[in-house]
């Protein structure tokens, strides 16, 4: 009797041909939808609202990024991420972009390979206390506890201010804001750090917001902004000059309401050349070339935007202060369109 | 069935049915596909690395780490390098497992024999826990201490008061602590030194006993030396400490020591669940000894608790340890979930928050993988020795 | 039967009846004595049991039951319906250094208002409590008021129980999990049960086309049913699906290591050691983080796969260094003969694997893997640490919000109530199984 013997081996061929690099723009196209890392949940930020759909002021950047490149800002997939899996999950290509309260450092920028698409919120890191505590000024707070976010620029900058007043700390740390929120609230720290707005979202979460404050120091520069990962520039351009059309847009006084009529009515060319009607500004982005229109129709401005998420009429309540634009007394400021 | 072409002759069966050029053939293309398996992932590993811009290697160790760490036992600021961290980290894990293991191994114990008592209450009880804990995940036990026992306890100026000096609240227990003065270190002398003593009797004991047969209080005598030495020798250096006493001021206790919530939490968890194992083992291992020793032991009027410790326990430790130790391991294996609530030992201060710092993911994973390893391997080995060893006694 | 017959005298034995036992060794009497007092040592600590129960149970019962709220739909149901009013009284404070002065604090008193009927319980109490004097000092005040017995807040739970069991996945597409997990626990029994038909081709339907099937109705896009992202499958579903497809893929990966672990080819054999021993030694997170953070960089630039994926191919490949020494154990438990006896027949290698030993192997096993897979049940709850929304993440993320927060022990309870459910009646049947081997043998 004879058998054909027949190795049969295990191991299949490794696959070793690299995935062509198709720009992301198209991968989007093709795709319907914009993957979008954003946080696990911070009020005004990003959270889902009691239909659980996604909302917030990061929310709405990547709702702009995808009404300019799909037409829709509905079409976006967001994928909540932690202060230590948002790094990881941007560069492994799992999203397309972040918006979550990111800090711009040189090291993210350069080291990590990030490209930050610009500023969508100055802040600064601050310290919210108990009111009952009595403590007025963070040079007070010598010897508190003090709960941090693990893995941020926040844990650092904490231990910097410390070390350069001469004073101590117990630092507690916790992965996620709203577990850092229930244990402030539960008394375990004196004190609690992070950037001054999400202390006002967290804030505006408590049992009995007025019982807490913002201490006034403010002890670093924290420019949060959306990013993209090194390798594709055009794709970064759209995610830059969507978050510029959000912030000309307030400037030029187009509101998601008029901006049909005005698209009639202007004689402003930079209102023109923003919204298709002179030249092909989409198209250099690999863009439909009513783009920008999508954009504030769907999304509104900047001011739009942050007025319906953590405005003074929210529950975060934040003022414009230095995020007003540039010719309202602020620093938000877009290059021109041309 | 096919039909034998030309057959091939009993004998000279083709190379092929071969078993030993089989075997080779078979392992030959193992390694080679482990060794394109692992060349594919290093080249994929530095396209990326290159890519990302990301340095890779070890210099990283030497920067300031920068943060703040809630629980150290060495000295450790926020201009310690990151390797300090690193150990600070290990220590911490070695802390937490030891502690629970203690604690775990005398619980379990008690738990395993209250489940064979007779008494059908307090067996019912040492059911009803084994039951529970086992079948209840790890992390949601750590999370239901921290967060729904530890952080309801009262607000520091509400603390429980025990004894005058022992402060119960949401921050800890704060408790007296120690101020060596010179001449301290004999006590700690004095208590290795008892240990060392009671080892030294307990040869003598054993050997005086296969010789005459006489007994011996070894327990008591050992505990007297263990203890008993280091007091004297306190008392001759004159109690060489002060106490340096918890005092709450301004933002919380000055002076004292403190035992943090988040080391209380893993501790009682990572206690009671391994306690729910081994209370499960020892009650196997004690029954899985014949019942005819007991009766043995009790026809040559050897009393009950002679006869637990003298025939039983011995016969059921050589059932009870290898499973044990497997407990042992698996603890401390599950002390790394203290990142759920931020106890920083390894896994939390070196897998979380360095490798965020310092973006080192490959460095920071290999160095934490590659401890575990280092910590599981020893605890097995010394199983094996056991195992070699009761196996060589084995009668 | 001959009558002997010893002269005048005879003598019949007529047994009188049994005197019925002592009164104290039967009945409850006899119980309680037998099992409860045998000597003074365990009636010591029968009482010492009895005095714990005391202080657990009642408060707990109170607590989870009868002071407990059930019916409502939101926060506002477990809040006291009662008026709680502050009186100010005039009492002595003790300052910390002994000495006392008199303060005016409040003292709850609770009133009810008209026509309610209160859904608490009160109870008036000494109640010790501080007030701030001068500065930073703070002085001890002991005040008699009334304090609310808080009882468990189960309308939480009810609130979120569709979210602690599905997740954000979308309701009206809520009727898929339910029927594909539901098909798979029948399956799983019609298989487990003795002396029915087929139950080989059910297990194997169940390994191989059921996964898929699975699959495709969690995730849709076909057959009109509208696609659903893994972003949004969560909870209790999410749980058994990491665990079921853990253990689904573990078995074979398993079983080849194991088999690879007793081969006489020395690379092989040493291959599978490395690779089970390796897994073995380490935690599970660890590999979670791996499968985070290192993974990525492993592939190549530009792949990049889903999030659940990645989690998944971690813990199997965990997992089944643990079903390796599981099937390491159950082919050493077999008899030599068994091999022998294969042998002789002229079985190759895999026939007698197939055909003789892993059948008989894979019985032993039953009770063991069952156990394995206890334990991945309880390990799926680490994947929230990579971001993953399992039961015990959505409870989490429900007790942290806002308008429920302080809920956190009614959370924890149920979810350790329902992973209790699952393993216990797994753990009990994994028992049932082990006993059943052994009288079969």
């Amino acid at each position: 009797m004879k058998n054909t013997a027949i190795l049969t081996l295990g191991v299949g061929a490794a696959m070793f041909a690299t995935a062509a690099y198709a720009g992301m723009v198209d991968d989007i196209k093709k795709r319907g939808e914009l993957i979008c890392g954003v946080t696990t949940g911070l009020a005004g930020f990003a959270a889902p609202n009691d239909k659980g759909e996604w909302a917030g002021f990061d929310v709405d950047i990547c709702r702009a990024v995808a009404a300019g490149v799909l037409g829709d800002s509905m079409k976006v997939k967001f994928v909540p991420t932690t202060g230590k899996s948002r790094f990881p999950t941007l560069q492994s290509g799992e999203v397309d972009m972040l918006a979550r309260n990111t800090t711009w450092t040189f090291d993210r920028d350069v080291k990590l390979g990030f490209e930050f698409a610009g500023v969508n919120f100055y802040d600064g890191q601050g310290f919210m206390v108990r009111k009952d505590l009595g403590v007025k000024s963070a040079l007070e707070l010598d010897g508190a506890t003090v709960c941090v976010a693990t893995g941020s620029t926040t844990e650092l900058n904490l231990g910097d201010y410390f070390r350069a007043n001469n004073m101590k700390y117990v630092p507690v740390v916790f992965e996620k804001s709203d577990e850092i929120r229930a244990g402030y609230i539960a008394g375990r720290c004196d004190a609690y750090t992070t950037d001054r707005s999400g202390l006002a979202a967290q804030r505006s979460q408590m049992p009995n917001p007025d019982a807490h404050v913002v201490l006034p120091e403010v002890i670093s520069k924290e420019p949060l902004g959306p990013l993209v990962r090194h390798g594709d520039n055009q794709w970064g351009d759209v995610v830059r000059w969507t978050l510029n059309v959000l912030i000309i847009a307030e400037e030029k006084g187009l509101t998601s309401a008029n901006v049909d009529g005005m698209k009639g009515s202007t004689n402003d060319p930079e209102v023109k050349r923003l919204l298709g009607m002179e030249g092909e500004y989409g198209a250099r982005l690999g863009l439909p070339n009513d783009w920008a229109l999508n954009i504030i129709k769907q999304v509104g401005n900047y001011s739009e935007t942050y007025e319906r998420n953590i405005g003074p009429n929210t529950p975060i309540g934040l003022t414009r202060g230095v995020n007003a634009a540039w010719n309202k007394g602020g620093i938000l400021y877009s290059p021109p369109f041309r | 069935m096919a039909v034998a072409e030309g057959g091939v002759k009993p004998g000279k069966a083709s190379f092929l049915y071969d078993a030993r050029i089989r075997a080779i053939v078979y392992q030959v293309i193992m390694a080679g596909a482990v060794v394109m398996f692992f060349a594919w992932l290093t080249m994929n590993t530095l396209d990326n690395l290159e890519q990302r811009g990301i340095a890779s290697g070890f210099g990283f160790l030497n920067h300031p780490a920068g943060f703040g760490v809630p629980f150290s036992l060495i000295e450790y600021t926020e201009a310690s390098p990151y390797r300090t961290v690193f150990i600070l980290g290990v220590l911490n894990t070695l802390f937490v497992s030891f502690v629970g293991i203690i604690l775990a191994t005398i619980v379990g114990f008690t738990l395993g024999v209250m489940r064979l008592s007779k008494n059908y209450l307090i067996s019912r009880i040492a059911a009803v826990y084994l039951e529970t804990f086992r079948n209840i995940p790890l992390l949601l036990q750590i999370l239901f201490w921290y967060i729904g026992v530890l952080q309801l306890m009262p607000q520091q100026r509400s603390s429980i008061i025990i004894f005058d000096n022992v402060f119960v609240n949401n921050r800890g227990i704060f408790y007296p602590a120690l101020k060596a003065e010179p001449g301290f270190m004999a006590v700690p002398i004095a208590f290795l030194v008892g240990i060392v003593a009671t080892f030294i009797l307990r040869g003598w004991v054993k050997r005086r006993r296969d010789a005459t047969g006489q007994g011996f209080p070894t327990v008591w005598a050992g505990l007297g030396l263990i203890f008993g030495l280091p007091i004297i020798a306190a008392l001759v250096t004159g109690l060489p400490w002060t106490w340096s006493l918890p005092r709450l001021q301004g933002f919380g206790f000055k002076g004292g020591s403190v035992i943090i919530p988040e080391f209380l939490a893993l501790l009682l968890a990572l206690t009671i669940y391994t306690a729910a194992f081994i209370g499960e083992i020892v009650r196997a291992g004690i029954q899985a000894v014949s019942h005819g020793q007991t009766e043995a032991a009790h026809a040559l009027g050897i009393k009950p608790g002679t006869t637990l410790r003298l025939v039983i326990i011995p016969q059921a430790m050589r059932i009870i340890i290898p499973p044990l130790i497997s407990q042992y391991l698996n603890l401390v294996k599950n002390s790394s979930l203290a990142p759920a609530i931020g106890y920083p030992e390894m896994t939390q201060v070196w897998a979380g928050t360095v490798l965020n710092q310092s973006g080192q993911a490959l460095e920071c994973i290999a160095m934490v993988m590659g401890t575990y390893c280092i910590i599981s391997l020893s605890i097995s080995g010394v199983m094996n020795w056991y195992n070699a060893r009761v196996a060589l006694v084995g009668r | 039967m001959s009558q002997t017959d010893f002269g005048e005298t005879q003598a019949v034995f007529t047994p009188k009846p049994d005197l019925p036992p002592p009164a104290i060794t039967v009945g409850i009497i006899g119980w309680v004595r037998g099992n409860l007092l045998p000597d003074w040592f365990n009636g010591a600590m029968t009482v010492l049991a009895l005095i714990g129960l005391y202080f657990v149970i009642p408060p707990v019962v109170n607590w989870a039951l009868l002071d407990a709220h059930f019916v409502g739909d939101s926060r506002k149901a477990c809040k006291p319906n009662v008026q709680i009013v502050r009186d100010q009284v005039v009492t002595q404070a003790t300052m910390p250094d002994g000495s006392t002065m008199e303060v005016t604090t409040s003292a709850d008193r609770i009133v009810v208002p008209e026509g309610v009927v209160p859904n608490v319980r009160w109870e008036r109490r000494m109640v010790e409590g501080v007030v701030r004097g001068k500065g930073r000092e703070y002085a001890k005040v002991v005040v008699e008021k009334d304090v609310v017995i808080e009882g468990a807040c189960w309308v939480f739970v009810g609130v979120r129980f569709d979210q602690f069991i599905y997740g954000f996945y979308p309701k009206s597409e809520r009727w898929r999990p339910t029927v594909v997990i539901g098909i798979g626990l029948l399956m799983i029994i019609y298989m487990l049960t003795d002396g029915l038909p087929h139950r080989g081709r059910v297990a194997m339907f169940l390994l191989i086309p059921f996964p898929v099937i699975a699959f495709f109705m969690f995730s849709g896009g076909v057959m009109g049913m509208p696609h659903v992202d893994n972003s949004k499958w969560g909870g209790l579903v999410l749980t058994i699906i990491i665990s079921s497809v853990a253990i689904t893929g573990a078995l074979p990966l398993g079983v080849a290591l194991a088999l690879g672990r007793r081969s006489q080819m020395p690379i092989i054999r040493w291959f599978c050691i490395i690779v089970i021993e390796f897994f073995r030694s380490v935690p599970m997170i660890t590999i979670l983080f791996m499968a985070l953070v290192v993974l990525p960089l492993f592939l190549p630039p530009g792949t990049s796969f889903d999030q659940l994926l990645r989690v998944l191919i971690g813990v199997t490949i965990f997992i089944a260094a643990y079903t390796a020494e599981v099937v390491r154990g159950g082919l050493a438990a077999l008899p030599t003969g068994q091999y022998e006896a294969a042998n002789a027949l002229g079985l190759g290698y895999w026939k007698m694997m197939r055909l003789i030993i892993l059948p008989q192997a894979l019985r032993i096993m039953i009770p063991a893997i069952v156990s394995l897979f206890i334990g991945i049940f309880k390990d799926t709850t680490l994947v929230q640490i990579v971001g993953l929304n399992d039961l015990l993440t959505m409870v989490q993320l429900a007790v942290t919000d806002a308008q429920w927060i302080g809920l956190s022990k009614e959370g924890y309870f149920f979810c350790g109530f329902v992973f209790f459910i699952f393993c216990f009646s797994m753990s009990r049947y994994s028992m049932y199984l082990e006993r059943k081997l052994h009288t079969g043998h």
